[in-house]
């Protein structure tokens, strides 16, 4: 059983819905990146979703494009994000990672991505811009070496599609609740109810839901029907504007009313 | 369109498979927000396709108002000049495509009628695009105000700079122009902007897309739409010399006009093809637009291809005098006709292009774009290696108006 399975299975059993915070690896530096990733599971985060960075994030919004150039203009790579990964497991930590981005630096990387991702610590993967349609050879990869393919549903994603979406996905589904990118705006919280008891008709998967929230109370909301809730845009922002400690402040909130919502409260 | 239900099965002409796929290239490599709308654009295109009335208003569009067909003409001073170097017996004759003589001044606008009618059709009300220099801008903006549709160009904020004449026709014709400054505002990243608006607008919105590049069905139905240049050559060559050329040559950036030419060539084996990159500044430097020659093969808005990266699969800045050819990837098929080895690809220097854009206005009277100088420039070369009855094509895809300021400043001359 992968971290991530064991980590929804324990989550569930508690009742309690994950808090999953994104940061982008290497902004506003290297150092900054990897003593947030080491803070983020004492502030709450139950998953963490760590971004390598691309020169064309097409599906991005500003504030994370933005994140992904500064990292960019230091030097970030993913064999760098991976050895960061590596360093957080050293220290003892066991709450999951799931490294996301693009195709093309995973495809430079060469066939053996899955199997260093797993052997750096990695627990998932999200390429925003691999339709199953396109990922069948690293899907293989991945199953082999342990490594969960996590795949994007969005509002445009109708039923007849859905399947072919949860057809070889692992460890969750990733709900993105607008059509637009990162940081756009907020689905209405009836709209994500909808959504999601719609998914939960097609996979038993976890279901996670992001794009669009950003405090607490969004993610309070959120919580209500999503078993994970994703937060990525408000982190970075805040860790841009305020610095690493205001960012994990911001996370510590989200997380108690992410956490607090489960219990039913 | 392209489609000839006679193709035989070992034809080139047989791509993309029912994937979107030339060989490992091209796909659909887009957020699953797109995805869906990707497969109806299929699915539309296929419709429209198959439908006589379709054909029938693109026909009469390109005849009425673009100005189709474009003539065929026998550069014959240009011929001598090339003659000039040639040994006894060689020098091939150089005819001209003249998609420069298209309403708008490019061969782009044969793409965007085809597309927006297929948007109109798809009942779809507003149209959304990228440029570079400005070409595919004004040609879609065109398209909107005569079809009576709002348009949105994204361009790099230093291209709006660049370019104003463009820009300032793309404001007359109602478009809006959107400056893009995220990246380092060039085309690819008024690409990626497109592909964010599109993303955020999803429901009402169509990306007319200006190269044979993008995910799956672009590549093949900008393909298609500029197909009408080879088959309209084909037929102009058969009456003049009653045989087909024996060279025929055209520059590349995405390759659009390329691959229009090319395409209907493809299974006529005698006919040598050869595509010309821009070079820029040199191969031996980092500042070039030569996909083919100096990239590797990547993923980047939408398809696999050849692409301008380092070691990490981060995408490079390219670099070329010639705005229109300033992109550091090229449409799918080129890559795979550069791979099964059916299209020859070389490259022009920025150099090499300026003197072939000076000549050329010296010696035909014609003052071509900055892109097609590319491929006269080794045009030149490579008729005078041929025998002096054969021939060779070139397709003139733009005219140089556009480019008179850029020309000026690179030969020092103030306007």
């Amino acid at each position: 059983m992968t971290r991530l399975s064991q980590t929804f299975d324990r989550l569930k059993s508690e009742g309690r819905t994950a808090f999953v915070p994104f940061i982008m690896a290497g902004d506003p530096n290297a150092e900054t990146t990897e003593k947030l990733l080491h803070a983020l599971p004492e502030a709450g985060a139950d998953v963490i979703e760590l971004g390598f960075p691309f020169t064309d994030p097409m599906a991005d919004g500003p504030i994370i494009a933005e994140a992904g150039q500064r990292a960019l203009a230091l030097g970030q790579t993913l064999q760098g994000t991976l050895s960061m990964v590596k360093r957080f497991r050293e220290a003892g930590h066991e709450t999951p990672i799931v490294l996301m981005g693009y195709a093309n630096p995973v495809l430079q990387h060469g066939e053996s991505f899955a199997s260093d991702a797993v052997e750096a610590g990695a627990d998932g993967l999200i390429l925003v811009d691999l339709p199953p349609e396109e990922s069948e050879t690293l899907d293989a990869q991945a199953k082999k070496a342990g490594l969960d393919v996590i795949r994007l549903a969005t509002p445009t994603t109708r039923d007849e599609r859905i399947d072919r979406v949860v057809e070889r996905a692992s460890g969750f589904l990733y709900y993105v609740a607008v059509a637009g990118v990162t940081g756009d705006r907020s689905a209405g919280a009836d709209e994500l109810g909808e959504a999601i008891a719609r998914l939960r008709t097609k996979t038993s998967l976890p279901i996670a839901a992001g794009f669009g929230i950003k405090d607490a109370a969004s993610a309070r909301a959120a919580a209500q029907h999503a078993d994970a809730v994703v937060v990525g845009s408000a982190i970075v922002k805040t860790l841009a504007v305020e610095g690493p400690d205001a960012a994990l402040e911001l996370a510590r909130d989200i997380a108690a009313a992410t956490h607090g919502m489960g219990e039913g409260s | 369109m392209a489609d000839d239900p006679r193709t035989p099965l070992n034809s080139f002409r047989n791509g993309p498979d029912d994937t979107g796929h030339f060989g490992t290239f091209g796909g659909r490599y887009v957020a699953e927000t797109l995805m869906p709308l990707i497969l109806e654009l299929g699915r539309a295109y296929e419709d429209a396709k198959a439908d006589p009335d379709f054909r029938e208003e693109l026909d009469r569009l390109l005849n009425e108002y673009v100005g189709r067909p474009s003539p065929l003409t026998y550069a014959g001073r240009l011929t001598e000049h090339a003659r000039k170097s040639a040994g006894k017996g060689k020098g091939a004759k150089i005819f001209l495509k003249r998609d420069e003589l298209n309403h708008t001044g490019a061969h782009k606008i044969n793409n965007c009628v085809g597309q927006i009618l297929l948007a109109k059709r798809m009942g779809r009300t507003r149209i959304i695009a990228e440029t570079g220099a400005g070409q595919h801008g004004v040609a879609t903006a065109t398209v909107c105000a005569l079809m009576g549709l709002p348009c949105v160009v994204y361009m790099g904020a230093e291209d709006v700079e660049r370019q104003k004449p463009n820009v300032f026709r793309m404001k007359l014709l109602g478009a809006e122009i959107v400056p893009v400054t995220s990246g380092k505002g060039t085309l690819k990243d008024a690409m990626n902007e497109a592909l964010r608006d599109w993303v955020t607008n999803v429901a009402d919105t169509f990306y007319c897309i200006g190269t044979a590049a993008g995910p799956h069905p672009y590549p093949m139905m900008v393909r298609d739409f500029q197909s009408v240049i080879g088959q309209e050559a084909k037929e102009q060559m058969m009456k003049a010399e009653g045989r087909l050329p024996d060279v025929a040559m055209a520059c590349i950036g995405g390759g659009s006009n390329a691959i229009g030419l090319f395409h209907p060539f493809l299974d006529d084996k005698e006919v040598r093809l050869i595509g010309v990159e821009a070079a820029g500044k040199g191969l031996q430097t980092t500042e070039h637009a030569a996909s083919l020659t100096g990239g590797k093969p990547g993923v980047l808005h939408g398809n696999k291809t050849y692409l301008l990266q380092d070691e990490h699969g981060q995408i490079d800045d390219a670099h070329s005098i010639s705005a229109g050819l300033d992109y550091p990837g090229i449409g799918p098929e080129h890559a795979w006709l550069h791979e099964s080895g059916r299209v020859e690809y070389i490259s022009a220097t920025d150099t090499e292009a300026l003197e072939a854009f000076q000549l050329c206005a010296r010696t035909e009277g014609i003052i071509p774009a900055l892109e097609p100088s590319h491929a006269l420039a080794r045009a030149l070369e490579v008729a005078a290696e041929m025998d002096e009855d054969q021939i060779l094509l070139l397709n003139m895809c733009g005219r140089g108006d556009k480019d008179v300021f850029t020309v000026a400043a690179a030969l020092g001359v103030e306007v």
